[in-house]
Order: C-alpha cells, then structure tokens, then sequence
C-alpha cells in the first residue's frame, strides 16, 4: 500500500522520532516538533508511538490511499476530510481504498500529524526516517514530500477505527502562550534589567519559523554587560567563541530577535544564550502560528522536572486509554 | 582558564573551559569530553565538544541534573591535568583560491559585505596587514590547522590554525548573513576557518573552494563509505593550493571513486609545540610526505 501525495500542502514532511547520537558532528535530532502529537497518532492507529507520520505546517496537503487503512490525525486543530466529508482529529478513521484526504483550513495550532496503520515505511538514515533537508537525510531523497511521491506503507495488524483521545489530554495554545525557560548558558551578558524585561515583555511569533527555530519580535533591544571581547569571539556584544547549542536554547543576535532553536537545530555557532525553554514547552513551540503573542516565563529546574513530569503522566494516560 | 558549568534546560550541560580561545582550553574540552565519554554514565544521550567548551546532553528521567553535573566536574581536575598529547592525522585539503564559484557569490552579495569595492580576499589581506591577497593566502596555508569542532550543519569542521596568537588570521562575518554558500567553500570568520559541507545560507569570508567532498549522506564517495562525515575534532589539515586544472581533475577522481585523499598519522604534543612552533608544524606536515 502507498499515500499518494496529491497535493503536498506548504512544508509537509516525513518526521518519526528522530536520530539522537549525531549532534557532535552537527547532525540534529530532528523528529517531530510535536512528539506528544505524534506519538498520539501513532497510539491511534496501533502503531509503535515512533512510527513515520506525515508532518504538516499550517495547510494539509491531499493524499490518495491505494488500499484500505486506518488513520488519525492530531496535532492542530484543522477540518479533517474524506472524499469531501468531514471527520473529527484525534480520531481513528477507516479509509477505502481510492478516498482521498484533504484539510479545511487551520483554525488552532501550527502542525497536523498524519498516522497512518503501519507507518510509512521510506528508508531510514543514521536510524531514522525523520527528513533533514540540510543535511539531505532521511523523508524521500532527504526532502519535503512533492506532489506525485508515493509514499510506502509498512503492514498493519487491522488498528480499530473509532477510538479517540480526549479533549482534556489535547494541549491547547494559551494566548498570550507562555514559553518556560531556565535561565542560564550565556546570560550574564545582558544587563539585569536587560533580563527583567526580556521576560516581562509581550513578544510575537514572527513568519521566520521553521524546524531549525522560532524568530521572535515586539520585545526591546537588549544592554550588554560592556566587555573586552575574548579572543576569538568576535567584535559584537552578542558574539562568544563558538560553541554547542542547545535544544531550545534562545540566542539573540546583536541582542534584537530572539531565536528559539528547535528539533532541526544548528549544532552550534557564535551567539550568547540566554537559557533554554524547558523540555516541557518545546511542544508548544510546534504549536504556534506566526503572530502568536508570547511571554517567557523564568523558571528553577525543580519546576522543569515537575513539568516534564505532568507531560509525561498525560502520555501515560493516553497509552493507558489506548492500551 | 576558568572552567564555568551552566545547564541549557534540563536536557543539557555546558562546560565552558575558557571564555577565549586558545589550544589550551581546546585540548581540556577535547580530553573532558572524552572522559565523560568513557565514564559511560547512564542516561548521556549526546556528547558535544566544540572549540573551547563542551555540551552533555541527557535524559533527565534517566540522571538528575545536578547528579549529572557532579559526574561531570569530577572528570574536570583529571582531564587538566592529562597530558596534552593526541595520535591524530594530519590531511591535505586541496584549495583552489580566488575560484570562480565563491567569487560569483560573493559578487552577488556584496551590499551585505564590509567592503562592497574588492573580494573577500582582499579585504582579509588589509584587515591583516598584508599586502596583496597572495600574500594572505600564503599565511593561510603555509601552517597546519586544528579541527576545533565539528558541527553547525552536517559534518562542517571549524578550524583554528597552529600559529602563535599574533599570527592569527582574523576576519569579521559578513554583516549580514548570505543566503547562499557554495559547497566545499573555505570560508574564515573569528580566528576561524571552515569547509561549508552543504550549499546554503553563511555568514563566513569566502576564499576559495575544495574538489573533495567531506560530507556524502548517499555514502557513494569512495572514501565516505564507512561514514558520511568526513572530519572529526583532533583532525589536522594542511590546506594545499591548486590550480583550476588540478581542482576539475580531483573532481574527477572524486566522481570517478579513484580519489584518495593523503593523509598520515601523526602524534601532537602541546608542550612540544608550544616550545617550538615552527619546527613542529615542520615535521607535523613532512608526514604528509610519506602520504
């Protein structure tokens, strides 16, 4: 069996959990931006939770089964359609042979995850089918799916239609959303009141977003703490001698936009960091449209684990109702 | 150097050896993170050195944070003071200068350039007191190079040269990035040099261009097989100056599967170095000789 992609929608790609274990030679993680959301829909289908899903950023594509399946989307909220008719998300769906799925237009969140039974079964790279089109690993010739591609299916032990997961176990995006972060890394580069106000300004989600990261505006020019620059670092205020990023690390060039780097991360470079968003919130950060208002909210590490924690026990409860 | 020890969120540690760079905090960096490596403690998922500083990244369901921490500077006081020596290769990197390629890129972004009236080369060779960009392309290949880090994107070595401090080659990034690089560009911004492994965007001077590949995800390249990624930290290049006709026949070879790059194993000591630079680079690259 294949997906066929009718039409591929905006950035649509082949995403799975990733490939940790590359960072040192600056091949990211990659994977979904919203794991929880992918995880559910492979739940959905009875997948393995890593299964390959289709990612989409803010428009579905089309795509055409050639045999019968079962499928889910989760992830944001976007009218599901087959053959026309529409369907509820976070929902297992029996497909016929020959339906064709197309999307509404998006009305909450930035990213669907599209499960089908079996799991798309493309070639892995370096363990793992996630696409990386820098690096041109992983997805269909280690690109975004095209109209035309015929994506393979993996074989499917007949997944139930009809189980869904429940509204309360959806992340919904608050508005203003709140990005928690630990501060840390480089901040002792800006100036305390520099700091006060990085955190409580209102900033915005700006069209620069991607899988490498988030570019944020609305926010003041940040004051360095003046120095000697350290050889090596470069002239700017902003500039160090280049070192690892984190995932979620926030770098603010020349101390203007924020950069929130995300699951297709640059493995390093040559800005200060400010601290990173917790692993609790990287998410969310799938989640948010351009335009988004956002605060970042300083938190202690004790507060991060317990909200790893939280995130974890609303995946356990989700394996345990599809279990 | 004072080794300063900060988390990226609760997935990361970083280690920052020294605030500048130097061979001294590179090597602390390199031997750390290889401790950390051996120590084998659970729940590492990522090892990261970079030029004079490292990251750990791991699961904190796994190793809570502050454990992970203190597993991580109690390697500190025994990794400063191992000796900083290191059995590496040393590699020759063929460079075609002044190439046609870099040089139509950098044409086409020039308003986003220091100085919009020469080349890159050319603005390198003032800014460093040189006369001409012959003379500054002299300099940047006449002593060896230390891989420092590897990453950015895909297997892109950063590259610190084995000169004294003074002799440094530095070179501001562009100020604003471009939004294209060739592939297998050398390019220099900071102290440091490096070989862009893909096209795409970058904001280092551009100086010439490799016929050898150093990044291959098809592994088809002959010598790629094993691995897709070519370099990594400790290697040492020696960067050697070809024409246009010996750039297009590597290319060739490249293409063909007959190219071997020549490389020898060489050991480094840093002390031996630092008391005389000149003579060890000498014999750090007569090595290549036997190549």
């Amino acid at each position: 069996m294949t997906l066929k992609i009718v039409k591929p929608g905006l950035a649509t790609s082949i995403q799975d959990l990733g490939r940790p274990g590359y960072f040192h030679l600056g091949i990211p993680m990659g994977g979904a931006m919203d794991r929880l959301a992918l995880r559910a829909a492979n739940l959905l289908v009875g997948n393995d939770e890593g299964a390959a899903c289709l990612e989409a950023a803010f428009l579905g594509p089309e795509v055409e089964f050639t045999a019968p399946a079962t499928i889910a989307i989760t992830g944001a909220t976007m009218p599901v359609k087959i053959d026309g008719a529409e369907h509820p998300g976070w929902t297992a769906i029996a497909v016929k042979a020959g339906q064709v799925l197309s999307f509404g237009y998006l009305k909450a969140g930035a990213r669907i995850y599209i499960a089908v039974s079996g799991g798309i079964a493309t070639p892995p790279a370096l363990g793992s089918r996630s696409t990386y089109p820098i690096g041109a690993l992983g997805g269909v010739e280690g690109r975004a799916v095209q109209a035309g591609d015929e994506l393979p299916v993996g074989a499917a032990d007949g997944a139930q239609a009809g189980r869904s997961i429940a509204p309360d176990l959806r992340r919904a995006v608050s508005r203003p959303a709140e990005l928690r972060v630990l501060p840390g890394l480089y901040v002792h580069r800006i100036t305390d009141e520099a700091r006060a106000r990085f955190f409580g300004e209102e900033w915005k989600v700006a069209p620069e977003a991607d899988r490498m990261g988030v570019r944020f505006r609305g926010g003041s020019q940040m004051d360095f703490v003046p120095r000697t620059p350290p050889f090596g670092a470069g002239s700017d205020p902003s500039n160090i001698v280049d070192g690892c990023y984190s995932y979620g690390s926030i770098q603010v060039p020349s101390g203007t936009e924020p950069i929130v780097l995300h699951r297709d991360a640059v493995s390093g470079g040559g800005y200060f960091t400010i601290g990173a968003v917790i692993s609790a919130d990287m998410d969310l950060i799938g989640q948010l449209q351009p335009h988004t208002p956002v605060h970042f909210v300083p938190v202690t590490m004790a507060t991060a684990l317990a909200a790893r924690a939280e995130r974890r026990a609303v995946l356990n409860r989700i394996r345990e109702a599809l279990g | 150097m004072t080794t300063r020890y900060t988390f990226g969120g609760d997935e990361h540690v970083y280690v920052e050896i020294d605030e500048e760079m130097s061979l001294d905090a590179f090597f602390v960096s390199l031997s750390m993170s290889n401790a950390v490596r051996a120590a084998k403690i659970e729940g590492v998922t990522e090892i990261c050195p970079a030029n004079a500083s490292f990251q750990v990244r791991f699961d904190p369901d796994v190793i809570a944070p502050d454990a992970m921490l203190s597993r991580i500077k109690a390697l500190e006081a025994e990794a400063e003071q191992a000796e900083k020596r290191l059995t590496t290769r040393i590699v020759e990197i063929p460079v075609h200068y002044q190439d046609p390629w870099t040089h139509e890129t950098l044409m086409r972004f020039r308003e986003r350039h220091q100085d919009p009236s020469g080349s890159d080369l050319d603005y390198a060779a003032r800014i460093n007191g040189y006369d001409d960009a012959a003379g500054f392309i002299a300099a940047h290949h006449s002593a060896p190079w230390f891989v420092s880090m590897v990453g950015f994107v895909s297997g892109l070595p950063f590259l610190y040269q084995l000169v004294a401090r003074e002799k440094q080659l530095e070179v501001p990034k562009y100020l604003r990035p471009r939004t294209d690089t060739p592939k297998q560009t050398v390019g220099h911004g900071g102290c440091f040099a490096c070989i862009y492994s893909v096209r795409g965007a970058g904001g280092y001077q551009m100086f010439g261009i490799t016929p050898m590949p150093i990044y291959d995800p098809e592994q088809k390249v002959s010598y790629l097989k094993d691995f897709m990624v070519f370099f990594k930290p400790g290697d040492i290049v020696k960067w050697k100056p070809v024409t246009r006709a010996e750039h297009d026949r590597i290319a060739a070879e490249v293409a063909a599967g007959t190219y071997a790059p020549r490389i020898a194993e060489v050991e480094f000591d840093l002390d031996a170095w630092n008391a005389d630079i000149a003579g060890t680079n000498a014999k750090l690259m007569e090595a290549l000789d036997d190549a």
